[in-house]
């Protein structure tokens, strides 16, 4: 398995990142490095072993259905890049 | 279809918001319709830091829908995050269930001219919506409210086993009454609360292999999933019929123009990435959690529409028609309670109850009738002391005013004539107005005696008892 420049290239567009000719073939070989030294994992006996999606051992933590206080509109758009009519200001993006 | 050469398949992905009172993963109100931006916290804004708690109730509800759609709900489940920019995303990924939903492996029935059809389901997965977005400046900018974000929802998701636009319908007319029986969903399509997508795609009759599918968008109204499928029916097969083949992409459905356009192209499809959120844990579902939210489950529209067919002997079409919305199900045995004629009571509902809810695009509790007012008045006409058409006027009043018959009677002085000395007074003084149809009658034309017992009706302005009319009229006739 190996990372090729148009993975990388596919990843960067994902990530909306512009990367110059130069970047993208330093990344493609700093990505295959870093999946090469992970493969090392790939020698190890997993047979029997659940797949970890968490390093705490705890699970059902939830909250009960209660309406706490929401943001006022003024706090809510303290990031706002642009306001109008107490909603987020934003360019276009169509599908 | 152009030609009938082709086989449609379709599947189907349901959304259906839950109506909890607090979002999945914060405390801020899921109400509709609040002004925008008045329901957003840190969590729900994606705020760098902040941490999600997964809402019991939402779970709840979830498995809930899993299990009424007969899915195998596991003992883990788990969250994970389908990454896309979008500006109605604020965190740039949505917190979803990739490959451990909350219910797997289900299926309902479905009815289509008269035979019954089995419907697999794929899969339920709990998700959270997204917010929503205001096109401005001609098209140029977009204003964002997150009130909806972190809405939950239930992704529902068909196997392709749909054959024609007319199953789609039924599939979605039935998960939206077993939503609406468990009381876990608004399931209004107008209002957002149940939204649906569609694959659709043709393959020559008798060929195993699926053909190349679009998929389609927008959809929002259960008029519009069926037109929207029957055009995309039509425009595959012209494709095929002229030798050409179906691209494979994300279409619209445009109401106003009656018809599906292009969206994005396969090349631009979604890489969502999907991975486990490392801000939510594990689910552990235990057999007393499954057991708990099981018997919470009431009886849904089949055992219904069954019990219905068999327990007061209504004809299957007429339990179907009742069954499919939980309100006017649970308003026929209302009446059931005041009278014991089933079948004249879904006469009413079917009839002048459903004519008047469509007419006015009305809901039934926006309609001040009461269960206890129809049954009185299927009651009054049984006893003769009021005629079925003074009763269609009664009935009008009550779907206005909510007024129990009695009252209306009473009021508008609509007691049925039964007096046969005042009927005869009318009758005889018809008679004499009449000499042309009386020969008539009298000459065996029997079709006279129509106009005269209308004239009768038109004087006693539809007080009379149409029998005694009938009677006395046939006595002074033939005396």
């Amino acid at each position: 398995m190996s990372i090729t420049i148009k993975d990388v290239q596919h990843v960067a567009r994902l990530a909306r990142l512009h990367l110059s000719p130069e970047e993208e073939a330093m990344f493609t070989e700093q990505m295959n490095a870093i999946l090469q030294y992970a493969e090392k994992l790939g020698g190890l006996d997993t047979e029997g072993v659940q797949p970890t999606t968490h390093v705490l051992h705890v699970s059902n933590v939830m909250r009960e259905d209660v309406v706490k206080e929401s943001l006022s509109v003024e706090d809510a758009m303290l990031n706002a890049p642009e306001e109008e009519d107490g909603q987020f200001k934003v360019p276009a993006v169509l599908e | 279809m152009p030609s009938s050469k082709y086989e449609t398949v379709i599947g189907l992905e349901v959304h259906v918001e839950l109506h909890t009172k607090s979002k999945i993963f914060c405390g801020c109100s899921t109400e509709f319709g609040a002004p925008p931006n008045t329901h957003t916290c840190p969590v729900c804004l994606g705020h760098p830091g902040v941490l999600p708690v997964l809402n019991r109730q939402a779970v709840d509800y979830a498995m809930k829908a899993a299990m009424a759609l007969n899915c195998t709900v596991g003992d883990v489940s788990k969250f994970d995050r389908k990454n896309y920019f979008y500006p109605d995303s604020p965190k740039a990924y949505q917190i979803s269930q990739f490959d451990q939903p909350i219910g797997l492996n289900g299926w309902i029935d479905i009815e289509v001219n008269g035979e019954t059809k089995r419907i697999g389901i794929t899969r339920l997965h709990l998700e959270e919506d997204a917010g929503k977005l205001t096109h401005v400046d001609g098209g140029f900018a977009s204003l964002v409210d997150f009130n909806r974000v972190g809405t939950p929802l239930i992704e529902i998701v068909s196997e392709p086993d749909l054959r024609s636009p007319e199953e789609a319908r039924a599939y979605l007319e039935k998960i939206r009454a077993i939503m609406q029986y468990c009381d876990v969903s608004d399931v209004k399509m107008e209002e957002g609360s149940m939204r649906c997508d569609a694959n659709i795609s043709l393959r020559p009759i008798g060929q195993e292999e699926f053909g190349i599918r679009a998929e389609l968008k927008n959809m929002n109204s259960f008029r519009g999933v069926l037109r929207g499928l029957e055009y995309e029916e039509y425009r595959q097969a012209e494709i095929l019929d002229g030798g050409g083949e179906v691209e494979q992409e994300t279409r619209r459905w445009d109401d106003a123009q009656g018809k599906t356009l292009t969206m994005r192209g396969k090349e631009e499809a979604h890489d969502y990435r999907y991975f486990p959120d490392p801000d939510l844990i594990v689910l552990h579902i235990d057999d007393a959690w499954r057991e708990a939210v099981r018997s919470s489950i009431p009886e849904l529209p089949d055992a219904r529409r069954a019990r219905y067919s068999e327990e007061y002997g209504l004809p299957a079409y007429d339990a179907g028609v009742i069954t499919a919305s939980k309100p006017l199900a649970d308003f026929f045995e209302g009446s059931l309670n005041y009278t014991g004629d089933a079948k004249a009571v879904a006469n009413w509902i079917m009839g002048d109850l459903l004519a008047f809810l469509n007419g006015n695009n009305l809901e039934l509790s926006e309609a001040k009738i009461t269960p206890q007012g129809l049954g009185e008045m299927i009651g009054l006409i049984e006893k003769g002391t009021i005629s079925s058409k003074i009763a269609k006027t009664v009935f009008k009043e009550m779907l206005e005013t909510g007024k129990l018959p009695a009252q209306i009677v009473e009021e508008k002085g609509l007691v049925q004539i039964s007096d046969e000395g005042a009927i005869k007074g009318i009758v005889e003084a018809v008679v004499a107005a009449n000499p042309q149809s009386v020969d008539d009658y009298k000459a065996g034309k029997q079709k006279a005696i129509g106009f005269l017992v209308g004239q009768v009706m038109k004087e006693s302005k539809g007080k009379a008892n149409p029998g005694l009319v009938n009677k006395l009229l046939a006595e002074v006739l033939n005396s």
